[in-house]
C-alpha cells in the first residue's frame, strides 16, 4: 500500500514540518481573527441602522388606545350612552397555543359560568384569527390581576384596562341607541384599520351607534412600553392620550324616554312622544327590548334562547319597523279633508249601525247605531257610518292628500336604520301596484284607518302634532339651538279647531276615552282612540283568546288641547284594542308636565309587573341560564340578528273587501304581495269589525 | 526584570500575558453584572472568584515539571475517559441524558477535562513514536483511536460541541506532529463528501435543525433562528461605541437567549460597541499568539505539541463561539472562554493557560528539574 509507505522521516523532518505547520496554523488564526473583526463591523457599523431599529423595534412595543367612545346625550346633556372605566380580559385566537388549557385556565381564574364558557367558544369557533374575542368584562381588580400576573403563562390573552360602552337606562333605550360589538370581519375588510382589531374596540352595530360611528368614533391614542421578549410590559415610554369621540346631542328628553320604555310594561308596543313647536321627538320607545349593556361582548347563546323565544319580537324596533293598520286614529285627519273639501261639520248622516255600500252592508262598531251623527260626534264617537257615508261623496284622493300632508306614508330623514313607511292607499296606488280599479269599498275601508293602510307609530305621531299644531312640522332627533320655525301647513285654523274641539271630547266630553283624562285639572288632553283588527271575527272577537289574534290597540293625542304642546302616539301590538294603548299615552304626556304623579303611577304598575324592565329582563336571564346552562341553541350570525328587525314579508293575498258578515263573495287578487313592506298577515274587515 | 524588589515566583509570571487576560474577565465580570440586571450575583461574583481560584491553580500547575506531564499523559487520559464511561453508565441508568458527575462539592464534567487530556495523550503518544514510523498507519491509527473513543462517548450524550473540540484538538496535534499533508486533505475531503450524509443521518433532530436554520435564519424568525438573529440584533445595535454599560436592551429584556453564557459576547458588544469586540479579539490574539510562541520555542516534541495543542483548543473556542454569534457558524453550545458564566469551561481553559506557562517554564530551565 503506496498510503502507508513509510518515507524517510527524521526527528530534523519533524521539527522543520512542525515549524511550518504551526506557522499556517498561526495564519490561518490570524486569518480568522481578521474574518471575526471584519464581520463585526459589518454588523455595527455597516447594518447598524438596520439593527438599531431591529433592536427598537423588540424593545417597544406600540399598542394603540382605544378612543372614548363620543357619549349620546339627550336634550338635557345627560348621557343616554357613556363610558365607563373597565377591567377586561381578551384572548387573541391566532396566539393560543393550547386553545383548550387555555380557556380552562380562564375560566378558573374568572370563576366563569359553564353558559359564558360555551359562549366563549362558540365565539372563538367564528372568530377570524387577528380579532381579539373578549373573554369578560366589567371585572373586579381582584380577578383582573389574578390573570395579569399569569399572562406570561397564557399565551394569547390580552388583559386590558379600558373603557366600556355604559347605557344606563339598559332596555329603555336599546333600539333607539343601538349597541356597540368588536368589529366583524367584514367591517375590518372594508375600512382596513388596525384600530378595529385592537382588543376592547367595539363599533357601532345598531341604532345611532351605527349611524353616527364616525363621529363616536375619536381617534386612538398610543402607548409606547418596553416590554420583555416574554411580553412583559417593563415600563412606560410614552404615551399619546386619545382623542374621544364627539358627543352627539339629541332631543330625546332621556328620562322620558325610560319612563316610556317601561311604562309599555309587558306589553309589545311603542311610544312617540313630539315637540308640537319644533317637530323634535322627545321619546321612541320600542319594548320589549334588549339590552344593549349585555349585547357589547356578543350575543351569547341564552340571550338569543330568550330573543327567539319571545313572540313579542324584542329585536324589532316597532317605532320605525312596526307597520300597522291606524283604525280610527285616521278619523280626525279624515274629517281636517273633508272640511277642506267644503263639507260643513254640521252635516250629518244618520247611523243605524251600518250603512249599504253597493251590495254589501258595513257595520258601524256599535251595531246599535249612534243616531244622528255630525262631524264632532263622528269623531268623539268614532262613529265608522258618519265616515263611511261622506268618504263616498268626497272621494279618495283628497282623504289621501290629507293623510301624506300630515305625514303617513311618509319616509322622514332620519338618523336610523331603516324606516318602513307603509301605505297610504288611493287609486293611482292600487292600479300600480294591483293593476286594479279602485272599488268603493276600498275608500270606504280606508276611511277607517283600515284596509290597505299601514302606519308606523312614528308617522302617527308626527300625524298628531301636525294636527296640533298646524305646522309642517318633521321629526328631528339631533337637538340644536338654533331650529327653524317649521312652516304653516296652510289648514284654516278653524278647521282645526274643529277638528281639536272634536279630539277633546274624546277624552273630556262625550267621547270613547275618559280614562286618558289627565290627573291635573288645569291641563286637557285631546286624542283620538283606533282599533285595528288583526283577524277576521270568524277567527277571534278581538278582545280575548289566542295573544296573535288580539287586536292592536292604537291612541294618538296631544296636550294642553287648546294651547298644543306636546304630542304622543301609542301602539300596543295584540292589545286587544285602544283600551291597552290610551293608558299609556296618558301616563306619558302626565310625565311630560308632572314626573312626580306619573313615577308614582308606574311605580304601583311595576310592582305588579315584577319590577323594571330591566330587572325583568335580568332575571329572565337567570331562569334561562339555569334552565339551558350551555345547552341552548348556538346564536345565529350578525347577519342573521339584523334580519329579525326587519318587518316579515307577508306572504298572504290581501283580502280587499269585507269578510264578515260575507253579504257575497269577493274576488281575491291572486298576486301575493311581496315587495311592499306590510304589516303582519292581516285579514282587512271594515264592517262589524272594527269595535273602539 | 527588577529580583530585587520584586519576589522571582511573581516576576516569573507571564504577566504580558496574565493583566490582558485579567482584562478580559474583568470586562466579561462586568458584562455578567449588567447581565444580572447590575448586580453581583449570581453570576459576576461567582465569575471572578473562579478566574482566581483556577489561575492559582493554573500557576501552581506551571510548576509541574515536564517529566510529571509525561508520565501522568496516559493516566490521565485513562482516567477521563472511564469517567465518560461512568457517566453514560449513570445516565442510562438514569434514564436520561448525563454529562456530569457530582462529586458533591462540585460538579464535574469529565468531557471539559478530555479536551486538554487528549492533547497530553497525544503529545505523549507522537513524543514517544520513533521519527521513522511517524508517516506510517502506527503513527495514525493509535493517535486515531485515542481521539475515537472519547469523541464517540462525547457524542452519545450528546455533545456535539464538546466533541467537535476534542476531534480538533487532536487533529491538531497529529497534523503538528508531522502525519502526510495529504493525509489531512483526504480527511477533508472524504469529510465533504461523508458531512451530508452524516448531516441526514447521525445529527439530531435538534442539530439538524439549527444546521438549517443557521443556513436561513430569518426563515424562522422566532423559533431556532431565534438565538442567531437576536444575537444579530444585539452586536449590530451596539454600534462602534455600543450603548452603554447597563444599556443593552437586547439581554435584559431578555430577547438574547443564554446571554450570560453562549452568547455573552453579544451581550458584551451590544453595550460596549465594536470597541469592546476589538478589545476580546485582541486579548484572544494575545493569549493565542503567546501560546504558539511558546510551542515554537520549545526544543523538545512533548512540548511543542503540548503547548501548541493546548493554544489551539482554546482557539477553537473562540472561533467556533465567535463565528456562532456572529451569525458565521450554527448555534453549538460552546462558551466563550474567559468571558462566558460557567466553572467547567473556566477550569478547561484555565488548565490549558497552565499547561502552556508550564511549558513556557521548561523552556527557562530546560532540564525539567523546577
Amino acid at each position: 500500500m503506496s498510503l502507508f509507505r513509510p518515507r524517510h522521516v527524521s526527528m530534523a523532518t519533524l521539527r522543520n514540518s512542525f515549524d511550518r505547520r504551526s506557522m499556517v496554523i498561526g495564519g490561518v488564526q490570524a486569518g480568522i481573527g481578521i474574518l471575526l473583526a471584519s464581520r463585526l463591523g459589518y454588523l455595527s457599523i455597516a447594518q447598524n441602522e438596520k439593527y438599531k431599529l431591529e433592536s427598537e423595534s423588540n424593545r417597544v412595543n406600540l399598542s394603540l388606545i382605544p378612543p372614548r367612545r363620543g357619549w349620546i346625550l339627550d336634550r338635557r346633556g345627560s348621557p343616554l350612552a357613556s363610558n365607563r372605566a373597565d377591567f377586561r380580559v381578551d384572548v387573541i385566537p391566532d396566539r393560543m397555543t393550547n386553545e383548550g388549557q387555555t380557556i380552562g385556565e380562564l375560566a378558573r381564574l374568572l370563576r366563569m359560568q359553564p353558559v359564558d364558557v360555551q359562549d366563549l367558544r362558540d365565539k372563538l369557533e367564528k372568530s377570524h384569527g387577528f380579532a381579539p374575542v373578549e373573554v369578560m368584562s366589567g371585572l373586579d381588580w381582584e380577578r383582573f390581576a389574578a390573570v395579569s400576573v399569569r399572562l406570561p403563562d397564557l399565551p394569547g390573552v390580552v388583559t386590558q384596562r379600558g373603557f366600556s360602552r355604559f347605557y344606563p337606562t339598559g332596555p329603555s333605550v336599546g333600539h333607539l341607541v343601538g349597541y356597540v360589538g368588536a368589529a366583524s370581519a367584514e367591517e375590518y375588510e372594508k375600512e382596513r384599520d388596525p384600530l378595529l382589531v385592537t382588543p376592547g374596540y367595539k363599533v357601532g352595530k345598531d341604532g345611532l351607534e351605527k349611524i353616527f360611528e364616525k363621529d363616536l368614533r375619536g381617534y386612538p391614542g398610543a402607548r409606547r412600553v418596553e416590554v420583555t421578549a416574554g411580553g412583559r410590559v417593563v415600563r412606560d415610554l410614552e404615551t399619546r392620550e386619545d382623542m374621544p369621540g364627539k358627543p352627539i346631542k339629541l332631543t330625546i328628553d332621556g328620562p322620558l324616554q325610560d319612563y316610556a320604555a317601561r311604562r309599555i310594561g309587558l306589553e309589545s308596543g311603542a311610544v312617540v312622544a313630539m315637540d308640537c313647536h319644533t317637530g323634535e321627538v322627545l321619546a321612541m320607545a320600542s319594548m320589549p327590548s334588549y339590552d344593549p349593556n349585555s349585547f357589547s361582548d356578543g350575543i351569547g347563546r341564552i340571550e338569543w334562547k330568550m330573543l327567539a323565544d319571545d313572540d313579542h319580537v324584542p329585536l324589532r324596533n316597532k317605532v320605525l319597523r312596526g307597520l300597522y293598520p291606524p283604525g280610527s286614529t285616521v278619523k280626525p285627519m279624515v274629517a281636517l279633508s273633508f272640511l277642506e273639501a267644503g263639507l260643513h261639520p254640521e252635516e250629518s248622516v244618520f247611523c243605524g249601525g251600518g250603512l249599504r255600500v253597493g251590495n254589501r252592508v258595513f257595520h258601524c262598531w256599535n251595531r246599535r247605531g249612534h243616531g244622528q251623527v255630525n262631524m264632532a260626534k263622528g269623531i268623539y264617537q268614532s262613529c265608522d257610518v258618519y265616515f263611511y257615508h261622506f268618504a263616498q261623496r268626497i272621494g279618495m284622493d283628497p282623504i289621501a292628500a290629507m293623510a301624506r300632508r300630515l305625514g303617513l306614508g311618509q319616509e322622514f330623514k332620519l338618523p336610523v336604520v331603516g324606516q318602513s313607511y307603509g301605505t297610504v292607499p288611493d287609486p293611482a296606488w292600487k292600479k300600480r301596484k294591483y293593476g286594479k280599479d279602485w272599488a268603493i269599498y276600498d275608500t270606504v275601508n280606508a276611511t277607517i284607518g283600515q284596509g290597505y293602510f299601514l302606519v308606523n307609530p312614528l308617522q302617527q305621531a308626527v300625524m298628531a302634532s301636525r294636527l296640533a299644531s298646524g305646522l309642517n312640522l318633521v321629526p328631528s332627533m339631533l337637538f340644536t339651538d338654533k331650529a327653524k320655525p317649521a312652516p304653516t301647513l296652510g289648514i284654516p285654523q278653524e278647521h282645526l279647531d274643529i277638528i281639536h274641539k272634536a279630539m277633546s271630547d274624546v277624552v273630556n266630553g262625550p267621547g270613547t276615552a275618559h280614562r286618558a283624562a289627565l290627573p291635573m285639572k288645569d291641563i286637557l288632553l285631546a286624542g283620538k282612540t283606533g282599533t285595528a283588527q288583526v283577524v277576521g271575527l270568524n277567527v277571534g272577537n278581538g278582545k280575548g283568546g289566542l295573544w296573535k289574534h288580539r287586536d292592536h290597540g292604537h291612541f294618538i293625542c296631544f296636550a294642553p288641547a287648546d294651547k298644543p304642546r306636546y304630542a304622543v302616539a301609542v301602539v300596543v301590538e295584540h292589545g286587544g284594542g285602544s283600551g291597552a294603548a290610551y293608558p299609556i299615552a296618558r301616563d306619558v304626556m302626565t310625565y311630560l308636565f308632572d314626573p312626580n304623579k306619573a313615577v308614582e303611577v308606574l311605580h304601583g304598575y311595576e310592582k305588579e309587573w315584577g319590577g323594571t324592565a330591566q330587572q325583568r329582563l335580568d332575571a329572565k336571564y337567570r331562569a334561562y341560564s339555569q334552565a339551558y346552562g350551555g345547552g341552548a341553541p348556538a346564536p345565529p350570525s350578525e347577519e342573521k340578528v339584523e334580519a329579525a328587525d326587519q318587518p316579515p314579508a307577508t306572504n298572504q293575498p290581501i283580502v280587499s273587501g269585507p269578510q264578515t258578515p260575507p253579504p257575497e263573495p269577493v274576488a281575491l287578487p291572486s298576486t301575493p304581495v311581496t315587495a311592499e313592506p306590510s304589516a303582519p298577515a292581516i285579514t282587512l274587515s271594515p264592517p262589524g269589525g272594527n269595535p273602539q | 526584570m527588577n529580583r530585587s524588589i520584586v519576589p522571582e515566583t511573581i516576576a516569573r509570571q507571564p504577566w504580558h500575558v496574565l493583566i490582558p487576560l485579567a482584562g478580559l474577565v474583568s470586562l466579561g465580570a462586568a458584562v455578567l453584572y449588567s447581565a444580572a440586571g447590575g448586580s453581583l450575583q449570581p453570576y459576576a461574583l461567582s465569575h471572578v472568584l473562579r478566574f482566581c481560584v483556577f489561575l492559582v491553580a493554573a500557576i501552581t500547575l506551571s510548576r509541574i515539571p515536564r517529566e510529571f506531564f509525561r508520565m501522568a499523559a496516559y493516566p490521565a487520559y485513562g482516567a477521563i475517559l472511564v469517567l465518560l464511561i461512568l457517566v453514560e453508565l449513570l445516565g442510562a441508568v438514569g434514564g436520561g441524558s448525563q454529562r456530569w458527575l457530582n462529586l458533591g462539592f462540585m460538579t464535574l464534567q469529565p468531557s471539559e477535562l478530555m479536551k486538554p487530556g487528549i492533547v497530553l495523550a497525544l503529545a505523549r503518544f507522537y513524543e514517544s513514536l520513533p521519527a521513522s514510523i511517524t508517516a506510517s498507519w502506527r503513527g495514525l491509527v493509535p493517535a486515531g483511536l485515542l481521539i475515537a473513543m472519547p469523541a464517540f462517548f462525547v457524542m452519545i450524550q450528546p455533545d456535539l460541541g464538546t466533541a467537535l473540540a476534542i476531534c480538533f484538538g487532536g487533529g491538531m496535534t497529529m497534523f503538528l506532529a508531522g502525519l502526510p499533508l495529504w493525509w489531512f486533505l483526504g480527511v477533508a475531503g472524504s469529510l465533504a463528501v461523508i458531512a451530508p450524509v452524516a448531516f441526514f443521518t447521525l445529527l439530531h433532530d435538534y442539530q439538524r435543525n439549527r444546521v438549517l436554520v443557521f443556513m436561513d435564519p430569518e426563515s424562522d424568525p422566532l423559533g431556532t433562528g431565534y438565538h442567531i438573529t437576536q444575537s444579530k440584533i444585539a452586536i449590530g445595535s451596539g454600534g462602534f461605541f455600543g450603548k452603554g454599560f447597563g444599556n443593552g436592551s437586547q439581554s435584559h429584556l431578555d430577547y438574547l437567549p443564554e446571554s450570560h453564557t453562549d452568547f455573552v459576547f453579544a451581550t458584551m458588544s451590544e453595550e460596549w460597541g465594536m470597541l469592546g469586540g476589538l478589545f476580546v479579539l485582541l486579548v484572544f490574539a494575545i493569549i493565542l499568539f503567546w501560546g504558539l510562541r511558546v510551542a515554537r520555542n520549545s526544543t523538545d516534541r512533548f512540548s511543542s505539541l503540548l503547548a501548541a495543542g493546548m493554544a489551539l483548543t482554546i482557539f477553537f473556542y473562540v472561533a467556533i463561539n465567535l463565528m456562532m454569534v456572529m451569525g458565521l457558524a450554527p448555534v453549538v453550545g460552546i462558551p466563550l472562554p474567559f468571558m462566558s458564566h460557567g466553572g467547567s469551561s473556566m477550569m478547561t481553559n484555565m488548565i490549558c493557560l497552565g499547561t502552556i506557562m508550564a511549558v513556557s517554564r521548561w523552556q527557562r530551565r530546560p532540564s525539567g528539574l523546577g
